[in-house]
């Protein structure tokens, strides 16, 4: 399995607080890994390190073998992302936002890539209606839509799911799957529902105090840990990770 | 220290662009600021032009000296807002963590502010050409060919002030929008808009110097008054010019840069910036 994000000793701090301590990682082709943590473990400000907008204090990421730090621009063009707090702009349409994204991603005959994501994503209705009038659950399958304009190598999805219905949420995690399993792409998904994670991750990686603490099967891990559950593994990581890091 | 060239690519540019362009295509309330104000400067100094044309001595004509001078400030402070309001958009929209996490670049960026301010302000300068020609008689063939110039200072001045309006907004947050605006007016005093610099105190004239807008109208109006004109400040005028505009490029760089460095970029509101 081909790499398409390799972080190495990643480490972000503000001052003499540490966000992210020394993180290392990888995905691969074709895999979902997630990335779990209660809040403040420092997911968002991993994530957003390897999307370019926050500098790393040391650290390297690779993306697709493309030196993020050196290339950015080109590193950037085999990424895209959906989370739930950077809707687009709600002054713009659907097809007037894709289009712009279309066109900042590089994405050849776009307007039939827009038309197909438009149809995967049942947006036709929507196409001509600004997104600030969208609900918050076509908000983000219009989100979604823009993550896969460019058929990202790597897709980085923060909650993609957190405001759409379960009927909504399961034919978008069939969506993500589907690419996962049918492109030459990997995912890096964070989400607090465990029963999701379960379900879509091949590998999960829990990060605690911006450090990673676990990492396994999202099937096996609790097993290993001698916990029933996912979301029991979660809340012992979250209220005593020092206790599992002896483990 | 290194050198970074960037490539410019030309479809993202075109994204900026288009973006401002769908923008007002879909709102009146963005098309009409477009040339309202200045409409409403031509005529309100076409009138005042005119009435002191009838009290003043014979044989000096206010309408190429005020009204010259009015549409051409406007002009400047029409780039300036070009560039600074397609900049707010994103501002006003939170749309920096989604754009600066495509491969677009700053030089793509602030290419697609300048192009999108060219269009904006050629709307206005259209207006205010035909306002003042039509309406109040005011000839641009007065200033000969050295209207080109004249316009191509104020355009570069405009562009590096738009440049430097969008820094500050970064840098100190949506509510620094408001530093922003006074802006023209602040510089008008010194640039010598409807006055001679000879009229200003020493201090105010060394820093009129500074402006490669004081140098367009002194030029304007020896021009006007079949002075002797000479190339030579004008010139040093359009130097000035361009070097503002490579020094707020380069400040706008920094200011991202510092924006990446905090994770400001990431999570930009009034609260956080600062």
């Amino acid at each position: 399995m081909s790499k398409v994000l390799s972080v190495t000793d990643l480490r972000k701090s503000y001052g003499t607080t540490v966000a992210v301590d020394g993180v290392s990682f990888e995905v691969g082709s074709n895999e979902i890994v997630g990335l779990l943590g209660p809040n403040g473990a420092g997911k968002t400000t991993t994530i957003n390190m390897i999307l370019g907008v926050l500098e790393p204090t040391s650290g390297s990421i690779r993306i697709e073998g493309v030196d993020l730090a050196a290339e950015r621009s080109r590193a950037l063009e085999y990424t895209n992302f959906a989370a739930v707090y950077a809707p687009l702009p709600g002054n713009l349409t659907v097809q007037q936002n894709l289009r712009i994204f279309g066109l900042l991603y590089g994405v050849k005959d776009l307007s039939r890539r827009i038309e197909d994501l438009l149809q995967q994503f049942n947006l036709e209705g929507f196409r001509e209606v600004k997104c600030g009038v969208l609900s918050s659950g076509e908000q983000t399958r219009v989100c979604l839509a823009k993550a896969m304009l460019n058929r990202p190598q790597l897709l980085l999805l923060d909650e993609p799911t957190a405001s759409l219905d379960p009927a909504k949420a399961v034919d978008i995690r069939r969506l993500i799957v589907d690419f996962a399993a049918h492109s030459t792409g990997g995912v890096l998904w964070t989400s607090h529902n465990m029963y999701e994670v379960q379900e879509v991750c091949h590998r999960v990686l829990f990060l605690s105090r911006g450090r990673i603490l676990l990492e396994g099967d999202p099937k096996s891990l609790p097993r290993e840990h001698g916990m029933a559950s996912l979301e029991e593994l979660f809340i012992a990581v979250a209220r005593e990770p020092l206790a599992l890091e002896r483990t | 220290m290194t050198l970074t060239l960037h490539r410019i690519a030309a479809h993202r540019v075109a994204a900026v662009v288009l973006r401002q362009f769908y923008l007002l295509r879909g709102s009146p309330a963005r098309i009409l600021p477009l040339f309202a104000w200045v409409a409403i400067d031509i005529v309100l100094w076409g009138f005042i032009s005119k009435y002191l044309n009838s009290v003043a001595s014979a044989g000096f004509n206010f309408v190429p000296t005020l009204l010259g001078a009015v549409l051409l400030w406007d002009f400047m402070v029409r780039v300036m807002q070009g560039v600074t309001l397609a900049f707010l958009e994103d501002v006003w929209t939170r749309n920096f963590l989604n754009i600066f996490a495509t491969p677009l670049s700053i030089p793509e960026y602030v290419s697609g502010l300048v192009i999108s301010s060219i269009a904006t302000s050629s709307v206005g300068l259209v207006v205010m050409i035909l306002l003042a020609t039509s309406v109040f008689g005011l000839s641009f063939f007065i200033y000969g060919a050295m209207l080109v110039p004249f316009l191509a200072v104020l355009f570069l001045l405009g562009i590096a002030l738009g440049i430097l309006g969008s820094a500050i907004v970064l840098r100190l947050g949506p509510a620094a929008e408001w530093f922003i605006w006074p802006i023209p007016a602040l510089l008008s005093p010194f640039a010598g808009v409807f006055y001679p610099l000879s009229t200003l105190p020493h201090w105010m004239r060394f820093i009129a110097r500074l402006l490669p807008a004081s140098y367009v109208f002194e030029g304007m109006r020896a021009v006007i008054a079949h002075r002797e004109f000479s190339a030579a400040p004008l010139f040093l005028g359009a130097c000035l010019a361009v070097a503002y505009l490579l020094l707020v490029s380069w400040l706008f760089g920094r200011v991202f840069r510092h924006a990446v460095r905090t994770g400001l970029i990431a999570r930009y509101t009034a609260e956080t910036a600062g």
